[in-house]
């Protein structure tokens, strides 16, 4: 078996099959990254992984989860400053949680140099939003680079390492879902280990303080930088050029689906594709302007390029028809052939032929995601929608358990982002004296982003129950560790001198009683409801070697009463042609979490079968 | 030359393993190939699909209406992925249904097979509908994989690249148990 920390490693030069993620990982380690911090989120996540699978007496940086995305990047820039290279990398929605000290870093001088890889997620695949960061270079004077796939994302890594070395300057490698996950054979270069050094020294290197006079100086230094990063950003701009009057000018994955949908058109329009989106190359696009007489900017999510194009061709004086953004679909969604298609389509009809809806389709079923089979936040779901009337209130928060919103539960009424649960809830418990309101908060993040809304909550004296899912693991992210490990919720919250805390097992049948009890208590209430993730206790025991456990049966005593089908809804109770209930056996974990719902019983083990039987 | 394969199921499926066993496959036969995997919710019972594009193919993703071949580990799913593929394209899916939840909640009806059948006849599509008596669920990807080989359903692919595509991948018993029956499927 080939074993990718172990390719990783190896001297090379080499190739490998491998995603856009794993393609950083092996950047990292030939650029002589010394540091790499995250927290978990998609589409990034496999980059810990990929690092995770090098031995760590092999790997040559040091790696952490940080507590949540601004801690992870705050460690990133300390070891930058003390002189070793580091790499940050988090999500697209990560980026809010960075901003308050990423914004800073613009205006320090990094000796070391410090990447930040964000996985921004046009279409929201995996997120609360699809927001475009680039928004955030401009914000911040911070260089971006976009890869068009993944032998262009190490490449690009490599570069921004240089370059970000050389400049003593933040730089972002600005991935999005579908170049984080490309995948493809890459091809790597060499691995030469080098010695690193470390010197944290502010009086040579500073202010590293802005505050007053310095704020100034500071900043004229990000801004001077800016103006090199322009100049390197010509060295990055790609062109297909066969002398058309019409151009397009486009950046990353977008360009691909576009040369996809031109097909035998390709040489009918000229393209100019741009591997730094910011700072732009200004004389590039000058040039490029003038030799068309119609330029389409084609990018995914906002206006970004749009209208700076526009404004350098008012200050040029150039006359050249420049089409934007249409209209409001343009700015929503993932650029795939398909939509860039319809999108050149309404622009230039003659070079794409809008797609049609197919003439006749299949029907389908929509398949809303749910909570896996024997997931410990059901029995709470199921509990819940018991417990609370219509007219009560609960609010979400971001993880699994953010699923109990669809049906049946419909628990989660209202979500903003990771941890807000405690802060919204106490808003909505103000001036609100008949309606219950329960707050959900997953393990992960109550150490991410959840501890402050807690401590408001007791220091203000907020009237809700707090419901911690604990289920002992990062689990929408694939598994990661947080730091619940170490350290107890349960004595956290003691410290915090919050008086009403319920713990329990979610399987246990006083589950119902305990949550009932803190809904009828007065004050600020918190029940942690545990149960380990069964999605990753599934996988160790088939790793064990235990495929085939006793699984649910339903008995002849059912009466078809519906309960583990519509109310407690674990995926593997099915119904037949006839109406008949019962246990996809492809599904059951045979973890039994399901045995009390059922009014007449009808639900019980089957006996224990040995590995190969029949089912 | 260019090929489509798009591979659809539901989350849990291994879905990204019979994704990464092909490209790999295709790799060894020295064919040029691109593609991406859907995550995200992937775990949480899902769809997932896997895009794989073989010679002259730029973005890494098909274009719906232009698919070569559909591989689809669920019935429900294999109804997605039909309306994915060209006319005179080709559909393999593994007959086990993971009732999605409209249909659980009796809000939808059930895909049933003939449904499937007919759009099939109607549309010109290639139909290989396979089940087996499996050692482990966790193997239907598998022999939908034997069943690419068997039928000589992607161009210059075979058992040979496949069986290499699995030695990068796997190990130990989980090897040879896949192998044996890959082996044993394709020869059927």
């Amino acid at each position: 078996m080939k074993k990718i920390g172990d390719i990783l490693v190896q001297e090379g030069p080499f190739s490998e099959i491998v995603i856009g993620n794993t393609a950083i990982v092996r950047g990292m380690i030939e650029s002589g990254v010394k540091v790499v911090t995250s927290y978990p989120g998609s589409p990034t996540p496999e980059i810990a992984e990929a690092t995770k699978s090098i031995p760590e007496e092999k790997r040559p940086f040091y790696f952490e989860f940080s507590t949540n995305e601004k801690v992870a990047l705050e460690v990133a820039f300390g070891a930058s400053i003390n002189g070793n290279t580091s790499c940050v990398f988090f999500k697209s929605v990560g980026m809010n949680v960075v901003a308050d000290s990423f914004v800073q870093l613009s205006m320090m001088e990094l000796t070391g140099g410090m990447v930040v890889v964000i996985g921004d997620d046009p279409g929201a695949n995996s997120s609360q939003n699809e927001q475009d960061n680039r928004h955030y270079a401009r914000l911040s004077y911070t260089p971006v680079f976009e890869p068009k796939d993944a032998q262009e994302v190490y490449g690009m890594f490599l570069k921004a390492v240089e370059y970000s070395r050389e400049l003593r300057s933040p730089v972002i490698l600005r991935l999005t879902t579908h170049t984080a996950h490309f995948k493809q054979k890459v091809n790597f270069g060499k691995y030469i280990p080098k010695e690193s050094y470390a010197e944290f020294a502010p009086e040579e290197n500073g202010p590293y303080i802005p505050i007053g006079s310095n704020v100034a100086v500071m900043k004229r230094r990000a801004l001077e930088k800016l103006k090199i990063w322009e100049k390197i950003s010509e060295r990055f701009v790609f062109f297909h050029n066969s002398k058309n009057d019409r151009g397009v000018i486009t950046a990353g994955l977008p360009y691909l689906s576009l040369l996809e949908v031109l097909k035998e058109n390709i040489n009918r329009v000229d393209i100019l594709r741009l591997g730094i989106i910011y700072p732009l190359p200004r004389n590039s696009i000058i040039k490029f302007l003038k030799e068309h007489k119609e330029v389409k900017i084609l990018e995914e999510l906002d206006d970004f390029l749009e209208e700076k194009i526009k404004s350098i061709a008012y200050e040029e004086g150039i006359r050249t028809k420049i089409h934007g953004k249409l209209d409001v679909e343009d700015w929503i969604g993932e650029y795939t052939p398909l939509k860039v298609g319809n999108i050149i389509a309404k622009t230039w009809p003659d070079l794409v032929q809008n797609a049609k809806e197919a003439p006749r389709s299949l029907r389908t079923v929509s398949r809303p995601p749910q909570l896996c089979p024997g997931c410990g936040h059901r029995p709470v779901f199921y509990v819940l929608s018991k417990l609370l009337s219509r007219h009560d209130i609960s609010v979400a928060d971001i993880g699994c358990h953010t699923l109990g919103f669809l049906e049946p539960y419909k628990i989660g009424q209202v979500l903003l982002s990771m941890g807000h649960s405690t802060g919204t809830a106490s808003g909505l418990s103000l001036f609100n004296s008949s309606r219950k309101v329960v707050a959900l908060l997953g393990d992960s993040t109550f150490f991410h982003a959840g501890l402050p809304g807690i401590i408001n909550a007791v220091y203000n004296d907020h009237d809700f129950t707090l419901i911690i899912m604990e289920n002992g693991t990062t689990a929408m992210t694939g598994h990661q560790d947080h730091p619940g490990k170490r350290i107890r919720i349960r004595k956290l919250l003691e410290a915090m001198e919050i008086k009403n805390i319920w713990e329990v097992d979610t399987y246990n049948s006083n589950l119902e009683k305990t949550v009932e009890e803190s809904l009828n208590t007065r004050g600020f209430s918190v029940v942690i409801a545990k149960h380990p993730c069964m999605l990753k206790f599934t996988r160790e025991r088939r790793k064990k070697g235990i495929i085939k456990v006793p699984q649910m049966k339903v008995t002849e005593k059912c009466t078809l009463a519906n309960v583990c089908i519509a109310k407690f809804a674990c995926p593997a109770f099915q119904t037949d042609n006839e109406g008949k209930v019962f246990v996809q056996t492809d599904l059951c974990i045979g973890d039994g979490s399901c045995r009390g719902v059922c009014p007449s019983g009808a639900l019980q083990f089957e006996k224990a079968m040995k590995a190969g039987d029949k089912k | 030359m260019k090929f489509d394969v798009f591979i659809i199921g539901v989350g849990g499926q291994g879905i990204g393993m019979l994704s990464e066993l092909l490209m790999r496959a295709i790799d060894y036969s020295g064919q040029r190939c691109v593609g991406v995997d859907t995550h995200g919710l992937a775990q949480r019972g899902g769809v997932v699909s896997s895009h794989i594009r073989i010679g002259e193919a730029f973005s890494p993703m098909v274009v719906p209406g232009e698919v070569d071949l559909v591989l689809a580990l669920e019935r429900h799913e294999a109804a997605r992925g039909i309306n994915f593929l060209k006319k005179g394209g080709t559909l393999v899916y593994y007959d086990t249904s993971w009732q999605p939840l409209p249909v659980r909640l009796g809000k939808e009806k059930e895909i049933s097979n003939e449904e499937i059948e007919r759009f099939s006849l109607e549309n010109d599509v290639k139909v290989y509908r396979i089940r087996y008596k499996l050692p482990d669920v966790r193997m239907q990807n598998m022999a939908l994989l034997a069943n690419v080989v068997k039928n000589k359903l992607i161009p210059s692919l075979n058992f040979n690249h496949c069986l290499k595509a699995m030695e990068d991948l796997m190990t130990g018993d989980i090897l040879k148990i896949n192998q044996e029956f890959f082996l044993k499927t394709v020869n059927e």
